[in-house]
C-alpha cells in the first residue's frame, strides 16, 4: 500500500448525505472476482445518462472537466453507508481518490479506507461548506491540501482545519502497512490467548471433521 | 445528526472509572490477545462467515498472498448473494457473471479446507439466516462476516460485526482482528409491542426517530421488556437493521429463550460442554450498574406499524400517515435529500401512504425470511389472492425454512395467493444486474433498503414489515395488515 502523507489536488464536491455504497459502486458493477476494473461503474447510477449507458450526464460533478482530475472527494454526513462492499473504495481509488472529507463516515466504509490507502477525512459541515464554496472556478482555487502527520486540510485562501483520526489509522496510512503482516508479528501473542481462551471455552474450538457428524445429525 | 428528538442523554465516563460492566465489556475482555493501543485491541475472532459475493475475493487473494487461514475449522462460508433462487437452479446465473463466483468460492473454500454450504446442501441459505439456525453463532462470540447484515447475529448476544474484505483476510489469517473500542449505547424499549406491531415496524420506528446515523461509532444494546418479550427471530430482525442505523453493531443478552434455540444445533456445544457453556452465557448481561456512553428510552406502545416512503431508510413514517411535508422532517433530512427521494419516488407530500399503488411485493432478506415471518404473512394470505397485475415473490431465508414452511403447507398458501415460491437466498433483496424489478416499478419489500436502484434499475422501494407486504400485495395498493385478522 502506498504511504500517505500530504496530499495536495483538486478537491470534487459531491455535498449529499448518506451516500451509500449502492451508490458508489451498483450491484451490478462488481462483474468479476477481483479488486480491479471497477473505476468505470464509479457512481454508475449518477455519472451516466441512462440505465444502461455509458453517455456521461453533464450535471454529474466528476464529468465536469473541471473536477476531472479530482483525488480528493468532499462530502457529506455518513458518508459510505450501506452494503459493506470493498468494492465501493477499490473504485474509488482506482479513479484516482486518495482522501474523502466527509461529516461523517459509516464505519465499515472507513475501516476499507484505511485498509486501501484512502483517508477518510472528518470536518463539520460548516468547514466543508466554506471549502465547497472556495472551489471556485480557477483551477489554482481548487486546490486542497491533507496533511495526515498534523492532521490538517487547508485551502488555496488559506484556510486550516484541524481534524482528528486515531492513532492505528494514522499510523497504517502514514507507513502504508499491510495490517496482516504486522498482526502476524504477535502470533506468539495470538496463540497463547487462544490456548487459554480454549480452556475457558472449548466450545468455540470446533474440531476438523465436526461437519461431517454435524451433518449426520441432521439427515438422522 | 440530529438528536434532540431522541431524549439523547450524554454521559462523560473514563472507562477506568465504571463500577459496572456492559454486556459488550464482558465480551470484549474475553477476547482480548493484545493491545495495540490505548484505543484499539487485538481482537480474537471466533467465527468467520464468508458468502460468494465478497468471500471469494477475500479467500483469493489470501491465497495470492500465499497465506494460510489459520483456523478452517472456524470458518464457513455460503452461497446466497448472486446464486439463482428459481426452482431447478443450477450453477448458471441470470446475473451475467455470477457464475464466476460460485466456482471461485467453491474452488478457494476447498483449497482451505473450510466448511461450505453450497448448492444443493439441505444447510444453504442466507448467511445471517443459517448461522443462527445451525448454532454457529453463539452468546459470547466474536463473529463477522464481510457483509453489512452481521449485526443481525447480536441478537443470539454475539458480538457479530460486518467488514469489508481485506478485514476478513485479516480474520481468516490470523483468526483475529484489530478493532478499535466502539462506543456504548443502549436503548431500553419500555411497555408492550401492541398487537399487529413487529420487530421490523420498531427497527424501522427507531430509524425515524434517530436517523440512519443514529448509532454512529456505537454498539447497541437493545433492552427492556418490549425486546425480551421479542422471540429470537424477532430479536434477529430487530438487530438486522443496527447497520441502517449506523451502529458498529447490536447486541441483546441472550436469555433462556436464547438458550433453548440454540439446544441441539448442528455446531450449538453438545451435551459435554452445554452445562459449561450455559454458565458462562448467564454472566453476559450488563451489570445493574453499567454506565453507556449514551442512553436513549423508547415507549413500545408508541409503535405502530410502519413504511418507508424515501430513499434512505430514515424516511419511514407510521403507516397510516402520509408523505411528510419538508417541514416535518427538516431536522434530520436535508433538504437535498428530502427533494430528491421526492423526485425518485414520484411522490407528493400530504399524500397518504395507505392506497399507494404497487407493482410489486416482495418477502425474503436476511431482515425477514424466517419461519415466523412466513407463518404471519401465511396468515394473511390465507383464502386470499393477490391483486390482478402485481408481481409477488417469496424467497424462504435457507433451505431448511423452506422445508420447513412446506411442511407445514405455507408454500401452498403462498403459491394459491399468486406468490411464486423460490429457493433460498438474497434474491432480490439488491439488483446486481440479472433478475430485478422492473424500470421504475414500486415495489413493497420485506427487505432492509431503500437505496436508489437497489431492488432495480430505478425501482422505488418502499420497506415494511411481511405482514404489510401481504397485505399491500393482495390489495394492489399500500395496505394495513391490522384489517386482515
Amino acid at each position: 500500500m502506498e504511504p500517505f502523507t500530504t496530499l495536495t489536488a483538486i478537491a470534487a464536491p459531491l455535498l449529499r448525505d448518506n451516500i451509500d455504497t449502492d451508490a458508489i459502486i451498483p450491484s451490478r458493477e462488481m462483474r468479476s472476482v477481483t479488486k480491479t476494473g471497477l473505476a468505470d461503474g464509479l457512481f454508475a447510477g449518477w455519472r451516466y445518462s441512462g440505465v444502461s449507458s455509458r453517455e456521461p450526464d453533464p450535471d454529474f460533478i466528476l464529468n465536469d472537466p473541471r473536477f476531472a482530475p479530482a483525488r480528493i472527494l468532499l462530502s457529506g454526513a455518513n458518508f459510505g453507508c450501506g452494503s459493506s462492499r470493498e468494492h465501493a473504495v477499490w473504485a474509488l481509488a482506482e479513479f484516482g481518490f486518495r482522501a474523502i472529507i466527509a461529516e461523517s463516515f459509516n464505519p465499515i466504509f472507513r475501516g476499507n479506507c484505511v485498509n486501501n490507502g484512502i483517508v477518510p477525512v472528518e470536518l463539520g459541515c460548516d468547514a466543508i461548506a466554506r471549502i465547497a464554496a472556495s472551489l471556485g472556478h480557477w483551477p489554482a482555487n481548487q486546490q486542497v491540501t491533507v496533511d495526515l502527520q498534523r492532521c490538517t486540510v487547508s485551502t488555496a485562501q488559506s484556510d486550516l482545519w484541524q481534524f482528528q483520526i486515531d492513532d492505528e489509522a494514522q499510523e497504517m496510512l502514514l507507513g502504508g502497512m499491510d495490517a496482516i503482516e504486522l498482526t502476524l508479528t504477535r502470533r506468539d501473542a495470538i496463540d497463547r490467548a487462544r490456548a487459554a481462551d480454549r480452556l475457558r471455552r472449548p466450545w468455540i474450538y470446533l474440531e476438523q471433521g465436526r461437519e461431517d457428524s454435524a451433518k449426520e445429525q441432521i439427515t438422522n | 445528526m440530529e438528536h434532540s428528538a431522541g431524549n439523547l442523554i450524554e454521559k462523560e465516563t473514563a472507562p477506568g472509572n465504571r463500577a459496572g460492566r456492559t454486556l459488550f465489556d464482558k465480551i470484549w475482555t474475553i477476547h482480548q490477545a493484545a493491545e495495540i493501543n490505548s484505543e484499539t485491541d487485538l481482537i480474537l475472532i471466533d467465527r468467520v462467515l464468508l458468502h460468494e459475493r465478497t468471500g471469494a475475493i477475500a479467500l483469493k487473494s489470501l491465497a495470492a498472498a500465499g497465506r494460510e487461514v489459520l483456523a478452517p475449522s472456524q470458518v464457513f462460508v455460503t452461497m446466497d448473494h448472486v446464486v439463482d433462487t428459481l426452482p431447478g437452479r443450477t450453477d448458471a446465473t441470470s446475473m451475467p457473471t455470477g457464475t464466476d463466483f460460485i466456482v471461485a468460492t467453491r474452488e478457494f473454500a476447498t483449497r482451505a479446507g473450510i466448511t461450505l454450504f453450497d448448492l444443493g446442501d439441505p444447510d444453504q441459505g442466507i448467511g445471517h439466516v443459517i448461522s443462527p439456525e445451525l448454532g454457529i453463532v453463539l452468546p459470547g462470540t466474536t463473529l463477522v462476516c464481510p457483509d453489512s447484515h452481521t449485526c443481525s447475529q447480536g441478537a443470539l448476544g454475539a458480538l457479530a460485526w460486518g467488514i469489508g474484505s481485506t478485514a476478513a483476510e485479516h480474520a481468516l489469517a490470523t483468526s483475529t482482528l484489530r478493532v478499535k473500542r466502539p462506543r456504548t449505547m443502549r436503548i431500553t424499549i419500555d411497555s408492550v409491542l401492541a398487537a399487529g406491531v413487529t420487530a421490523k415496524d420498531l427497527a424501522l420506528y427507531l430509524l425515524h426517530r434517530f436517523g440512519s446515523a443514529g448509532g454512529a461509532g456505537h454498539i447497541v444494546e437493545y433492552a427492556g421488556t418490549a425486546v425480551t418479550a421479542l422471540d429470537v427471530e424477532a430479536r434477529l430482525t430487530l438487530c438486522n437493521m443496527a447497520t441502517e442505523f449506523g451502529a458498529f453493531s447490536a447486541i441483546i443478552a441472550p436469555d433462556d429463550k436464547v438458550f433453548a434455540f440454540l439446544k441441539g444445533r448442528p455446531y450449538a456445544p453438545g451435551d459435554a460442554d452445554w452445562a459449561a457453556a450455559i454458565a458462562s452465557w448467564k454472566e453476559l448481561r450488563s451489570d445493574e450498574d453499567a454506565t453507556f456512553d449514551a442512553e436513549h428510552r423508547i415507549d413500545a406502545a408508541e409503535v405502530t406499524p410502519m413504511v418507508t416512503w424515501g430513499i434512505s431508510p430514515q424516511q419511514a413514517v407510521p403507516l397510516d400517515a402520509s408523505i411528510p411535508h419538508f417541514a416535518d422532517v427538516a431536522a434530520r433530512d436535508p433538504r437535498e435529500l428530502y427533494d430528491r427521494a421526492l423526485a425518485y419516488m414520484d411522490l407528493a407530500p400530504a399524500k397518504p401512504m395507505i392506497g399507494l399503488p404497487i407493482d410489486a411485493a416482495f418477502i425474503g432478506s436476511c431482515t425477514n425470511s424466517r419461519i415466523s415471518d412466513l407463518r404471519r404473512a401465511a396468515k394473511i394470505l390465507a383464502g386470499r389472492k393477490i391483486a390482478p397485475g402485481v408481481t409477488a415473490i417469496c424467497v424462504p431465508g435457507s433451505t431448511r425454512v423452506r422445508e420447513q414452511a412446506q411442511d407445514e403447507g405455507l408454500d401452498q398458501i403462498f403459491l394459491d395467493a399468486g406468490f411464486e415460491w423460490r429457493e433460498s437466498g438474497c434474491s432480490m433483496c439488491f439488483y446486481a444486474g440479472g433478475e430485478s424489478f422492473g424500470h421504475r416499478q414500486r415495489v413493497i419489500s420485506s427487505t432492509n433498503r431503500n437505496f436508489e436502484s437497489r431492488q432495480g434499475p430505478e425501482t422505488r422501494t418502499h420497506l415494511a414489515s411481511p405482514e404489510t407486504v401481504a397485505a399491500s400485495a393482495v390489495m394492489g395498493a399500500i395496505a394495513d395488515p391490522r384489517g386482515f385478522a
